[in-house]
């Protein structure tokens, strides 16, 4: 890596650490992104159809439309992110074409590749990718992602697999940190990762970048339990839209994730919500979007 | 000497890594109900202004904050921090206002256009300067005083207790900056001590 790529990635880097702490909400008009903004949201996804549609529709699913995004981009002052397929390069160049503040590689999308990730190292604009476990991560990591969030499963309004990937994730570090240094070759070659990565892991506790939880957060108590899983911010797609009432649930997130162990705040956060997404149980799905890309 | 940390969202464990390797004390401000810890100084981190503007209503944090500022309380504001302390901003709403300062929101542009610079700091020497999606200070006036240029745009300045940076010390390892801005508390404490 060059000094600028290296200066560049730590400037990607640095932009998720602003993030921290926040909710970043899935938007697919210039109106839902204004009510995002108002409610707190400290990012937004632009895409065109939210993960519960995209399950509902069936079909190939690839990145928004353009427009729609610089639509999006030119109605708020938050960062936005927007979608591209697994391994689908060009769609990549074409969101770093129109200056997208965060490109999400994410499995939520029809992958491109069935091998290969894109080389993320190629571009100036950050990237932020999902992941079940350490290697995941790692290896997202090595390909250049700035930024890691849990894959949980999108869509369903059920967080028990974002809760699964948060807890694996954390405690593969808590092993890698008791390993002595001579195991972290062998535990590099297990977990399928760059050694210089696996020690920053053991020297530091955590992961090179910032990690959010994402995938399946439908409630204040959700994006509070993520947190006080481990999770630095919180990603919310379908959770908010799908429900009776978005500007009120988005506010009502933003503020449990800023005071995530106060149960007494987060008990008078969820009252009078409205409905919640009506939400389907992991047996009850079809289409398994964790298992894409690994 | 004690600092408060606003911990609503952004970077403020970054502020907290600092204050930890110069030996200070602090703590974080999530809620009302923090306020109630006695604190010299407070430290209003990077994020995204909006949200933290937001929160601070909400938290019903914004009122009292406002108050202890108007009242003299040594504030440190970087970037997001810089924004909700602005009198005036261009491209965005006005939060505590309480600073001579015309700051213009997402100066720079987006992503993209985030960079890192070096550039002279009043009093401390060549400093490091990282640039997030950030601010700049169009304009000071008042006894505002600029402490730094970099690119040909005003982004750090001082106003009695007030001090702004556009960018984010808190993200390199140098440390002098966070050390300006307590020398600053302790000499505002000796003078207010000296006039009693």
């Amino acid at each position: 890596m060059s000094d600028q790529q290296k200066n560049r990635y730590e400037l990607n880097k640095q932009l998720a650490q602003m993030l921290k702490g926040g909710v970043i909400m899935d938007v697919t008009t210039p109106e839902q992104a204004k009510i995002a903004e108002t409610a707190g949201a400290c990012a937004v996804m632009a895409l065109e159809r939210i993960p519960a549609d995209i399950r509902a529709a069936g079909g190939v699913s690839r990145m928004s439309d353009p427009k729609m995004i610089k639509g999006i981009q030119e109605a708020v002052s938050i960062p936005v992110m927007a979608k591209c397929r697994i391994g689908h390069f060009v769609e990549a160049q074409i969101l770093e074409a129109i200056e997208i503040d965060y490109i999400d590689e994410s499995e939520v999308l029809s992958p491109a590749d069935d091998k290969y990730h894109i080389d993320k190292t190629r571009f100036q604009v950050p990237f932020v990718c999902g992941a079940r476990d350490l290697g995941e991560a790692l290896r997202r990591i090595a390909e250049g992602a700035s930024m890691i969030r849990t894959k949980g499963e999108p869509g369903t309004g059920d967080v028990v697999q974002a809760v699964r990937h948060m807890r694996t994730m954390n405690a593969e570090i808590r092993r890698i940190q008791n390993l002595r240094d001579d195991e972290l070759f062998e535990a590099a070659k297990q977990l399928e990762v760059p050694i210089d990565l696996l020690r920053y892991v053991h020297e530091n506790g955590k992961l090179p970048v910032v990690n959010f939880a994402a995938g399946g957060v439908a409630t204040p108590a959700d994006a509070a339990l993520m947190m006080q899983l481990g999770a630095e911010g919180v990603f919310v797609g379908s959770g908010i839209f799908k429900s009776g009432n978005p500007e009120k649930r988005a506010a009502a997130i933003v503020q449990a994730v800023t005071n995530y162990t106060d149960a007494k705040l987060i008990a008078e956060l969820s009252e009078d919500l409205g409905e919640a997404m009506v939400g389907i149980n992991e047996q009850e799905i079809a289409l398994i979007m964790e298992e894409r890309g690994k | 000497m004690t600092i408060a940390v606003l911990a609503l969202q952004g970077a403020f464990l970054e502020h907290e890594r600092a204050l930890k390797k110069l030996g200070v004390d602090f703590f974080e401000i999530r809620q009302a109900a923090d306020l109630t810890t006695p604190f010299d100084g407070l430290i209003l981190p990077g994020g995204e202004s909006t949200v933290m503007g937001k929160l601070l209503h909400e938290l019903h944090l914004f009122v009292p904050l406002k108050k202890k500022i108007q009242a003299g309380l040594p504030v440190f504001g970087t970037c997001a921090g810089l924004i909700l302390l602005a009198g005036e901003v261009i491209g965005g709403s006005v939060h505590f206002g309480t600073m001579d300062i015309s700051v213009r929101r997402n100066a720079y542009g987006r992503q993209l256009n985030s960079f890192y610079t070096e550039a002279p700091f009043e009093g401390i020497g060549t400093v490091p300067m990282t640039f997030i999606r950030a601010p700049y200070i169009a304009s000071v006036s008042g006894d505002t005083r600029i402490l730094a240029r970099a690119d040909g745009h005003i982004v750090a300045a001082i106003q009695k207790n007030q001090i702004v940076t556009a960018f984010h010390p808190e993200l390199n390892d140098d440390l002098r900056i966070h050390q300006y801005f307590l020398d600053s508390i302790r000499a505002r404490t000796t003078v207010s001590n000296s006039n009693l």
